[in-house]
């Protein structure tokens, strides 16, 4: 079934739906950054520690400016340990260690002297379950990144309708931004915590597996979101459901562990990696014959 | 055309059920009251003793026949697990039902507005009153609490959130710390304080010594309260760019209020009723003495103690009247405490 290279070619040959190769070359070929901020990302011999179990080893990634990636691999390969070294989360874990560069606009972020909370700013991260801040209202939570790291804006109204409205949500809670975020459902949290990232413009926006708890109505509007975003950031995505990944992101990373600990094994453009990955391992994973 | 279906509960049980198990009710007493009769058991416990008793081996009969052994062991145990309950629940209630006998015809109007700095102890009921004795527990408690809110709540932040070197020692320090005698609180303040430094009775030495005893129960509670909100709370103020201290301020202690106000209330209940430091340190007073910082104070618990020392009729009246306010003030608080905490720690 991903034997179609016909429809790689000629796109205007419909492929079998059901294909995550015609799925992830369906999409229009977006032309290279042409909003984006920034220089874009880069992540050089990233290796991580947990304790003494090494549970990442040299991961060498580049995320253009502009483009979505998703990361793709079984459980325990690393992807989100790997994300979490992008924005400094990964030192929150009692025990943790890491080894490599994490370039952003061509400056380490693990360099001497710089301000953690400011690469958290520049990189933004929406987890993997909606976690609204219980004590607040919507307008609030969506806000909220600017009075935690004490930022300044000009029109609070507007920054709070235009990422609500980026968000995919604005519509459904403009006549309530006054009531908690609890009573919203799982995927209208979610989105409000896409908002909420929305809010300090960071240039980066990581996204670990951010819609494996949402039903698939949920799941589609968190994607078309993900799409509108893309235009004006980069945006790296950790996701199990493969689907997913043909659907939304440009280029595609497989991350795999056989015991010790996870590598990336390929990198390619999503369409490349679904119809004709390089290595055999990557094969075996995108046709559901492991993992 | 629809017809409606009534609802109905298959599982709930029959007239018929309900009739025998009042029957085992009824036989258990006559057999409790047939047994105390013929047996040399005597006294209340005797009729409570042999009506479990019976009811357990009733029901247990009953289960037997009717489902076999292991029902009949099961309904022997629901008689033993409801006999725990009520070994419970026997001496608060009849705590509160003495309290409330010999405390009710102590209980007047002119309790909360006079004190008994014009009255003596073989006054009439009708004269004088509680005033100094409520306003000095509430003065030196709202003090305790100055001192011990903040202080408690650091400790708690400083065991969840900072996770620093010395969270082991701190949490078995403070897990000891609530074990300590209160008297030996306050003889630290008299020896510590009092003797060397302010060489006088005042309100403020009673709450230094009430904030010894309130720390522990505050920083556990608020330590336990803190810990049940989530990490991923943390991580998302912390990924918006929140310094761990904006992160906390902002989004870890609001998620805890109320649990937080649990804890302070817990922390209040600990020490309104204190009685041992207060009689060293405060001096107690007949009069309202509104200068916690000069002077001696009266309290709820010095009220009680002297009113039972002076030993007329009268004053043993007022101190039960006293113990009764003492024990609606902590009821209050405990009722307060646990609306709190029932509510959704989210909310």
């Amino acid at each position: 079934m991903i034997q179609t290279p016909e429809s790689e070619k000629d796109m205007s040959t419909p492929a079998q739906p059901s294909s995550l190769a015609s799925v992830a070359s369906a999409k229009p070929q977006r032309t290279q950054a042409s909003t984006a901020q920034g220089t874009g990302l880069e992540a050089r011999g990233i290796h991580a520690w947990f304790g003494k179990n090494h549970v990442l080893s040299d991961v060498n990634l580049e995320f253009s400016a502009g483009s979505v990636t998703a990361l793709i691999g079984p459980s325990g390969c690393g992807k989100s340990t790997f994300i979490r070294t992008i924005n400094r989360m990964h030192e929150f874990i009692p025990g943790a260690a890491m080894a490599g560069q994490v370039l952003l606009d061509g400056k380490d972020v693990y360099a001497p002297g710089v301000d953690v909370t400011k690469i958290r700013l520049q990189i933004g991260m929406v987890f993997q379950k909606p976690n609204p801040f219980p004590s607040m209202t919507i307008g609030e939570n969506v806000l909220s990144g600017l009075k935690l790291a004490q930022l300044k804006v000009e029109n609070k109204d507007e920054l709070l309708e235009s990422c609500l409205v980026r968000a995919g949500l604005w519509n459904e809670v403009k006549d309530r931004l006054n009531t908690h975020g609890g009573s919203l459902s799982g995927g209208q949290q979610q989105r409000l915590c896409i908002a909420r990232a929305l809010a300090v413009s960071p240039q980066v926006l990581l996204m670990d597996e951010p819609c494996s708890a949402l039903d698939p109505g949920s799941t589609l509007r968190i994607e078309e979101t993900i799409r509108e975003l893309s235009d004006s950031m980069t945006i790296v995505i950790v996701t199990h459901n493969m689907q997913q990944a043909a659907r939304v992101s440009d280029y595609t990373a497989f991350f795999l562990s056989d015991g010790g600990p996870g590598e990336m094994i390929e990198v390619a453009r999503t369409s490349e990696i679904f119809s004709q990955p390089k290595d055999q391992r990557t094969e075996n994973y995108v046709t559901g014959r492991f993992g | 055309m629809t017809t409606t279906i009534a609802p109905t509960k298959p599982w709930a049980k029959s007239p018929r059920d309900r009739v025998r198990d009042f029957s085992f009710i009824l036989i258990s007493i006559l057999f409790s009251f047939l047994a105390v009769e013929v047996t040399p058991l005597k006294g209340k416990l005797a009729y409570a003793f042999t009506f479990f008793l019976s009811y357990a081996v009733i029901t247990g009969i009953s289960a037997f026949i009717s489902r076999g052994a292991p029902a009949a062991k099961d309904a022997m145990i629901k008689t033993v697990v409801a006999l725990g309950a009520a070994l419970t629940v026997l001496p608060i209630a009849s705590i509160i039902f003495t309290v409330l006998k010999n405390g009710l015809p102590g209980i007047h109007l002119s309790l909360f507005t006079t004190d008994m700095s014009m009255a003596t102890p073989t006054d009439p009921i009708a004269t004088g009153g509680l005033l100094h004795a409520i306003t000095g527990t509430i003065t030196m408690v709202i003090l305790a609490l100055i001192m011990s809110v903040p202080i408690g709540i650091l400790t708690a932040l400083y065991l969840t959130e900072i996770k620093g070197k010395f969270a082991g020692p701190i949490r078995f320090l403070v897990q000891a710390m609530s074990g300590v005698p209160s008297i030996v609180a306050g003889l630290f303040i008299l020896s510590a304080v009092l003797y060397p430094i302010t060489k006088a009775y005042s309100g403020f030495m009673g709450s230094l010594a009430l904030t010894i005893l309130m720390i522990p129960t505050i920083a556990r509670t608020s330590e336990e309260v803190l810990l049940l909100i989530p990490n991923d709370l943390r991580e998302a103020g912390t990924a918006l760019g929140g310094t761990q201290w904006r992160t906390v301020a902002m989004i870890v202690l609001p998620a805890a209020r109320s649990g937080l106000m649990t804890a302070v209330i817990l922390g209040i209940a600990r020490i309104a009723g204190e009685t041992a430091p207060i009689l060293l340190l405060t001096g107690g007073g007949d009069k309202v003495n509104p200068n916690a910082f000069n002077g001696p104070i009266g309290s709820l618990p010095y009220y009680i103690w002297k009113s039972f020392n002076a030993g007329s009729p009268e004053a043993l009246t007022r101190a039960w009247a006293g113990l009764l306010v003492l024990m609606l003030l902590v009821l209050i608080l405990f009722v307060a405490a646990r609306a709190l905490s029932s509510r959704k720690v989210s909310k």
